[in-house]
């Protein structure tokens, strides 16, 4: 049995690289031996991309893409098609857990420099990829044609109203009509459906390429192709990836299955923070919910976009700095001037600011999913603020560090006092 | 043959021509495909115009027709009501009307054609919700010195009762008036100016 298989594996060898990918990405593709906790994240965005595509497929053989008849249909699924419910709720909650896994793995570029040169095209190609989630998100929101979906539509499409001169005609363009209507559900289904996972999926492979040409990063910001073992050419703190970190993976497969499967099955709708209540009620284009907030994943752009005070009676400002709060990840193998890459041997400085933007990020991200009189407003009596939402004060200022912690970036990384980095990685 | 020298400018100039051309192409056939984006001929016809019976509007009340899927409100205000606008200016954006949200034959005190009647979209300039009517004086809520509008309930802009923003709101103009005229006492055409105006 065994001669036929090595046969057959070689006559596929003969026409197509089949051995050769499995060494080059798999059985000989050495990985730092010193991976930890946060190098899960990067397979298990690749487990929920799966999941998504899959469960994606069901749902859009009984979801009608008709503003009609789109809200019935999610409920048909929901309630009439065997095991509908399960597949609708894996795919709800597996947007929201896709922004979990992408928010870790996106720190662990943070904590480790990850981004650092030689690796600056990885982290373009994940800034792209995150792009291109948020696309996903957004048009696939639009599809169960609830309330939130359709306000929430009609706000993030003004957004392009507000560019200066062509905004209006911009808008109307993405919509196709005048307002949210069919021809907006329609397209927003053809972009959901095929448009961006074919792009997702392109430039997930570039991604992961590009990781497997320079190779792996680890926690202490080492390149382990210094140090090869001199007969072999082999990394001497590399492992080969399967089965080392295949088995590891599988491990974290395992408890973040145990995670989403406790999700899907006990909260689906996560409290109103992965479906939002006003969503189970139809679209009505006359007339808005009382508090329209985006999903949570969204909110501390969100945020900034609404922190930022309309300027010549434009609120394009608050739109550009939403839209930068989110570019603005693509500079940073460029911001960072430390001559280190791991947190493990940065100074306080980077440290500190690190911890700030990260505060600021969750603390904006809460302000985003109440409406700005949260906190209620300042006394008259308090100087210049009076008057002002609480809230709106905390997050502009938040606004601003969250920006500093990129523009300041060469400064304070340059200046920092930085600790030895060692020759080998330190387990 | 074999042994004619390669003419290198030729070439050069041969792969840049291809270039320009197949680009053109490809503009050219892009342009269908973004256009196909833009509003439909029957997309364009649900536009039209809306005739509204305004006739059995009590004082004091407002009715909401839709045109082009937006809420337009049309609010018959009270003498009490319309002294009031006056009073507010300095509380007020734009109270002069200096932004052009509003056709020029509604550029005044009113902000309208016949003053009692008010005309707007009711669709909140800041980033498109509804807002709800808030039409009483000191109504509940909105603070005993409320003259008496408009509250947006997405991100807490207020507008009086001729869709004038009150400083402070995130709105950052006026509610826009459409365009519409007077077909005879009871009948309004909104969507479209008056013949020669």
């Amino acid at each position: 049995m065994n001669k036929y298989l090595t046969c057959a594996l070689n006559w596929v060898d003969e026409r197509f690289p089949l051995t050769a990918n499995w060494k080059a990405h798999l059985s000989e593709y050495y990985a730092p031996k010193n991976f930890n906790f946060w190098y899960y994240f990067g397979s298990l965005a690749m487990l929920v991309l799966v999941l998504q595509i899959v469960t994606g497929i069901f749902l859009t053989m009984h979801y009608k893409p008709d503003a009609a008849l789109a809200f019935a249909s999610v409920e048909y699924i929901m309630r009439d098609v065997s095991w509908g419910w399960l597949i609708r709720y894996m795919h709800s909650t597996g947007a929201s857990m896709f922004f979990v896994v992408v928010y870790l793995h996106m720190f662990r570029g943070l904590l480790y420099g990850s981004y650092r040169n030689p690796r600056e095209l990885i982290w373009l190609f994940g800034v792209a990829i995150f792009l291109c989630l948020m696309g996903e998100a957004f048009f696939g929101y639009l599809l169960p044609w609830g309330q939130m979906s359709y306000w929430g539509a009609q706000v993030i499409v003004n957004l392009f109203a507000t560019i200066p001169f062509v905004g209006p005609d911009v808008a109307e363009w993405l919509r196709g009509d005048y307002l949210v209507s069919d021809a907006t559900l329609n397209r927003f289904f053809a972009f959901h459906v095929i448009a961006l996972p074919l792009v997702l999926l392109g430039l997930v492979a570039a991604h992961i390429i590009a990781l497997h040409e320079v190779g792996s990063n680890n926690p202490d910001g080492i390149e382990i192709k210094k140090n090869k073992d001199p007969v072999t050419g082999i990394p001497l703190d590399g492992i080969p990836f399967h089965p080392y970190y295949t088995v590891k993976d599988i491990v974290g497969v395992a408890v973040f299955l145990i995670v989403f499967s406790a999700i899907v099955f006990f909260a689906p709708e996560m409290g109103g923070y992965f479906l939002e209540a006003n969503n189970f009620v139809p679209a009505d284009s006359l007339k808005t919910p009382a508090h329209i907030a985006p999903v949570w994943y969204f909110t501390p752009y969100y945020s900034i976009l609404r922190a930022v005070p309309p300027l010549f009676n434009s609120q394009f400002p608050g739109v550009v700095a939403m839209g930068l709060s989110v570019m603005i990840f693509a500079a940073l193998p460029w911001l960072d001037k430390s001559p280190v890459k791991s947190i493990r041997y940065r100074g306080a400085q980077y440290k500190g600011w690190l911890v700030a933007f990260v505060v600021s990020f969750l603390i904006l991200g809460y302000l985003g999913t109440e409406p700005s009189n949260v906190w209620g407003q300042f006394g008259a009596n308090v100087p210049v603020l009076g008057g002002a939402d609480r809230a709106t004060v905390v997050a502009r200022m938040l606004t601003v560090v969250y920006f500093l912690f990129f523009a300041l970036m060469p400064w304070y990384t340059k200046r920092d006092k930085t600790k030895p980095v060692p020759e080998r990685v330190t387990g | 043959m074999a042994n004619q020298e390669v003419d290198h400018s030729k070439r050069r100039f041969l792969i840049a021509a291809t270039a320009v051309a197949g680009g053109a192409a490809t503009v050219a056939v892009a342009a269908p495909f973004v256009m196909s984006m833009l509003p439909s001929e029957r997309a364009k016809a649900a536009g039209a115009p809306v005739e509204v019976d305004i006739g059995k509007i009590e004082p004091g009340s407002m009715i909401t027709v839709e045109w082009r899927g937006k809420p337009v409100w049309i609010v018959n205000r009270t003498q009490e009501m319309l002294d009031q606008l006056g009073k507010i200016d300095d509380k007020l954006s734009d109270p002069k009307l200096e932004v052009p949200q509003q056709p020029v034959y509604t550029k005044n005190a009113t902000r309208s054609i016949k003053p009692n009647l008010m005309v707007v979209v009711g669709i909140c300039t800041h980033l498109g919700c509804s807002p709800s009517s808030k039409l009483k004086q000191g109504e509940d809520g909105m603070g005993s010195d409320w003259p008496g509008g408009f509250f947006c309930p997405c991100h807490g802009s207020k507008f009086d009762l001729a869709g004038r923003v009150f400083k402070g709101s995130p709105a950052p103009i006026n509610l826009e008036v459409p365009p519409h005229h007077y077909l005879s006492d009871a009948r309004l055409l909104i969507g479209e100016d008056a013949k020669g105006a």
